[in-house]
């Protein structure tokens, strides 16, 4: 199971960078996005995969780590709401500059 | 008492939320803007005298022990901070309600000013790595909603620039956590640390310790300060200051604790990374304030500067230089703040803020000139002013640590700052009156918020005496993690 995760996270970072590095800022707000994904499942899979077991402690024998659910979903409502701003942020610079090409707003600033 | 620690956080997002709710009525806003910044002034002077009195302040959430519970844990290294940064950032506020216009104001800028607050203050007091990442971006959005308010070209591109370093940093930062909880298997940092002494420092650790010193260094400005000269010239003076006062101590704060008290070996590679680190972000800081002409990134390159200043005291390691460390910290909270402050009036008063568009406003504004020469005075260290106790324990714990090339390029950093910032006082207040048709523009009440702050620089430097029994209580617990071990760890026997 640890393989499986592994090639999905690195899968979604590639995907991520890749789209980061990309002119356009829309694709470059979703690369962010697929970025956090990745980390996400990363603190899952460092903290210890369990299949099937329930994170309640003493109903079951083996029982899974909460923390890392916890702070994953901490951390996804704060991408959210990061991305939801960076959403924002793109379409307004668009109105504002009229192009959404990295190298186009820098231009229209000089 | 304990429960007291978590005002400094509520009493920002309690006001934020407020602040919400009554938009269109200005006065108002700033009035609860005030009193509020007042009342934490007020709270974290007297949980500083507490802690002064009777030993490390700390609070578990909802009673879970730790390490299970969140815990917040106020030593007198974070409540200094926190004082500081509640005293620069009331300054600010009352500086920010004469210049940041009705329309930023109608658009919640009070509201995003006290949730920047309330989470500086919560990674000042937290005592758990995950929670230092939550407070992280509680400040950091409301940096980027400062950032872009007002909409316009420049601040959009800076924006974007700004927001996607962050997220990034951010990114890397909770794949660092995962991996710290992968190998140590605790969150809480007092837990992290004994699990860490006892395991070693080696192989993982250090990789873990170097994505650590990455992630903040991005925030502090330390070395990775690319963005930091271009995103901190676009919003107006008084989003300026309060980020050049506040955004990068945050950093170096996390920076401070992380390397004194999880990562503590003096001998690992990510220690001589963080020696090279600090030597070349004063090396190019200097050169930065040396090479412009125009006062918003001049003021930056010194905020570099000084950032790897302080490192400097963190690398020596020596309790001199943490002493050290904590006292510049402190100057440099409140300094940085009066000269962005100050910077902000020359560019109103002159209009532009390009040094060689500048000219002989001594004559019509003798009190900015001489209070921004006397700051200067400060910036670089002459005694009795307030740089210059936190210089000498820096230097003097470097050259005890036998770190002679470090220390002499601190010193030269100094006359860099003196160099940069006599060129702006001797192009804009001296010479040729180049604008005397300009009519006179009306700065009473800044100035004398501006009036206030030299007072508490000036009194950090005349009272550095007094002040030194904190600022030494602080440096003992960053020199013997064990102190701050022991206050919260002792609660789950």
């Amino acid at each position: 199971m640890e393989l499986v995760m592994a090639l999905a996270i690195g899968i979604l970072f590639t995907i991520g960078v890749y789209l980061i590095l990309s002119r356009s800022l829309l694709r470059i707000v979703l690369g962010t996005s697929l970025l956090t994904h990745g980390v996400h499942l990363l603190l899952l899979t460092m903290a210890g995969l369990k299949t099937g077991s329930a994170p309640i402690l003493g109903k079951a024998e083996s029982y899974v780590d909460p923390l890392p659910q916890a702070l994953i979903l901490t951390s996804i409502v704060i991408s959210f709401g990061v991305t939801a701003f960076f959403f924002v942020l793109a379409y307004r610079s668009y109105q504002v500059l009229g192009t959404d090409e990295m190298d186009s707003i820098k231009e229209a600033m000089e | 008492m304990s429960n007291l620690l978590v005002l400094p956080i509520l009493i920002p997002l309690c006001t934020a939320v407020l602040l919400i709710f009554l938009r269109g009525k200005l006065r108002l806003q700033r009035g609860i803007s005030v009193v509020s910044s007042v009342l934490t002034v007020l709270m974290s002077i007297l949980l500083t005298e507490h802690v002064h009195k009777e030993g490390i302040l700390t609070l578990q959430m909802g009673g879970w022990a730790p390490p299970y519970g969140i815990v917040f844990a106020g030593d007198m290294f974070a409540l200094l901070l926190v004082t500081a940064a509640s005293l620069a950032s009331l300054a600010i506020l009352l500086y920010s309600i004469s210049t940041i216009g009705e329309k930023r104001e109608h658009y919640y800028y009070y509201t995003f000013y006290h949730f920047l607050l309330a989470g500086v203050y919560g990674s000042f007091l937290t005592g758990d790595i995950f929670n230092l990442f939550v407070f992280f971006e509680v400040m950091l959005i409301s940096s980027y909603a400062l950032l872009s308010l007002g909409g316009t070209r420049l601040q959009l591109k800076e924006t974007s620039k700004y927001l996607l370093i962050n997220i990034v940093s951010s990114t890397l930062f909770v794949a660092a956590v995962a991996y710290l909880y992968a190998a140590a298997g605790t969150l809480n940092m007092a837990h992290l640390s004994l699990r860490i002494s006892e395991a070693g420092q080696g192989g993982v650790l250090n990789v873990i310790a170097v994505l650590f010193l990455i992630v903040f260094s991005l925030k502090a400005g330390l070395f990775l300060f690319f963005w930091l000269p271009g995103s901190y010239s676009a919003p107006p003076a008084a989003v300026r200051a309060l980020f050049g006062a506040l955004l990068t101590k945050v950093g170096l704060y996390a920076i401070i604790r992380t390397f004194t008290l999880l990562f503590v070996d003096n001998a690992g590679p990510p220690h001589s990374l963080i020696l090279w680190m600090a030597a070349a972000t004063m090396i190019l800081g200097s050169l930065g304030a040396v090479a412009y002409k125009d006062i918003p990134r001049i003021l930056n390159y010194n905020v570099i500067i000084s950032v790897g200043f302080v490192v400097l005291g963190l690398a020596a390691g020596t309790r001199d230089s943490l002493d050290g460390a904590v006292f510049y910290l402190l100057h440099d909270i409140l300094a940085k703040a009066l000269l962005f402050i100050l910077g902000g009036l020359i560019i109103s008063a002159a209009g532009t803020d390009r040094l060689s568009g500048m000219g002989g406003m001594i004559r019509r504004y003798p009190l900015l000139g001489w209070m921004f020469f006397i700051l200067a005075l400060a910036l670089v260290g002459i005694p009795p002013l307030s740089g210059f106790a936190g210089k000498l324990l820096i230097i003097r714990g470097a050259l005890d640590a036998k770190l002679l090339t470090l220390s002499l390029i601190g010193l030269g950093s100094s006359f860099m700052v003196l160099y940069s910032l006599i060129k702006v006082f001797r192009q804009a207040f001296w010479g040729i009156d180049v604008e005397a048709e300009r009519p006179m523009v009306s700065m009473k009440g800044s100035l004398a918020v501006a009036a206030g702050l030299l007072v508490l620089v000036a009194a950090i430097g005349i009272g550095a005496e007094a002040l030194f029994a904190y600022v030494s209580q602080a440096g003992s617990v960053l020199a013997s993690p064990e102190q701050y071990i022991q206050a919260i760890m002792k609660i789950k026997e």
